[in-house]
């Protein structure tokens, strides 16, 4: 099949992992992945991004396909049940929120820069090789760890379910996906009940 | 004389309309609805079962239809 150029988007969202192992503040480019899909769902109703653009995605069919590192088992029942895609979108949503209070009390002076990335909402590793202090308020890098954080934890769990079921199981519950879909519900529900 | 034929079946309840099937069609008969489910064009569909096998939800089945 013919390739276009955005079946390469794999590799900037490998790039956008590697780059936050040197310095943290690359984190602000991973926004793009939220408000590119969110814009274009409400704007267009559709779910462009997951369909063509996803790098993530791309680079778990990549690993998962190509590289033969998944076991192409069936996602259990219970991950794909609404319950749990919702679930986990508020879960997230709150996890999101909490990073974001976080920010603000590095921004209000409150509480000073912690140089660590969290995974798995959890685990809080040592990260500050990645930060080489700037001219900008603490705050700034204190979203970035935050943000980075939550890119590396879902890549993370992705990752896993990736080795276990199918190569793109990330997307059964992946949170950005879940909410586009329901926006595009939402949004075409002349033709559609929720 | 009664022909079966072999064509994808969509679980719209489980489908989380990711696009994977799409990328794997070669008759490029899938499409993704308005952003909420995946759609099958059964004239072009030939139940080769390869959106089945890769899709993440296990959302697709191959079903015979008569024709």
């Amino acid at each position: 099949m013919k390739k276009h150029w955005y079946d390469y988007l794999w590799i900037v969202s490998l790039t956008y992992l590697i780059l936050g192992f040197f310095n943290i503040l690359f984190a602000w480019l991973g926004l793009l992945c939220f408000f590119i899909p969110l814009i274009i769902s409400i704007s267009k109703g559709t779910k462009s991004y997951c369909n063509r653009y996803c790098g993530r995605g791309q680079l778990f069919n990549l690993l998962g396909g190509r590289f033969g590192l998944s076991r192409r088992k069936d996602i259990p029942k219970w991950m794909k049940s609404k319950a749990f895609r919702y679930g986990f979108l508020i879960f997230f949503f709150i996890m999101f929120f909490q990073m974001l209070w976080n920010t603000y009390l590095v921004f209000s002076n409150a509480q000073n820069l912690k140089q660590v990335v969290t995974l798995l909402w959890t685990f809080k590793v040592p990260w500050h090789w990645a930060y080489h202090g700037t001219l900008i308020h603490p705050g700034v890098a204190q979203f970035a760890f935050g943000f980075y954080s939550v890119m590396l934890t879902s890549t993370i769990l992705g990752f896993i379910t990736m080795l276990l079921f199918k190569p793109r199981s990330w997307c059964v519950y992946c949170p950005m996906g879940t909410m586009t879909q329901l926006i595009c519900k939402v949004k075409n529900k002349k033709h559609y009940k929720i | 004389m009664e022909r079966k034929k072999r064509k994808a079946f969509i679980n719209t309840s489980d489908c989380v309309a990711c696009g994977c099937c799409i990328k794997v069609c070669p008759r490029n008969a899938m499409e993704i609805w308005k952003g909420i489910m995946a759609k099958v064009d059964f004239s072009k569909c030939v139940g080769c079962g390869k959106c089945a096998k890769e899709c993440p939800a296990s959302a697709i089945e191959i079903q015979e239809v008569v024709s």
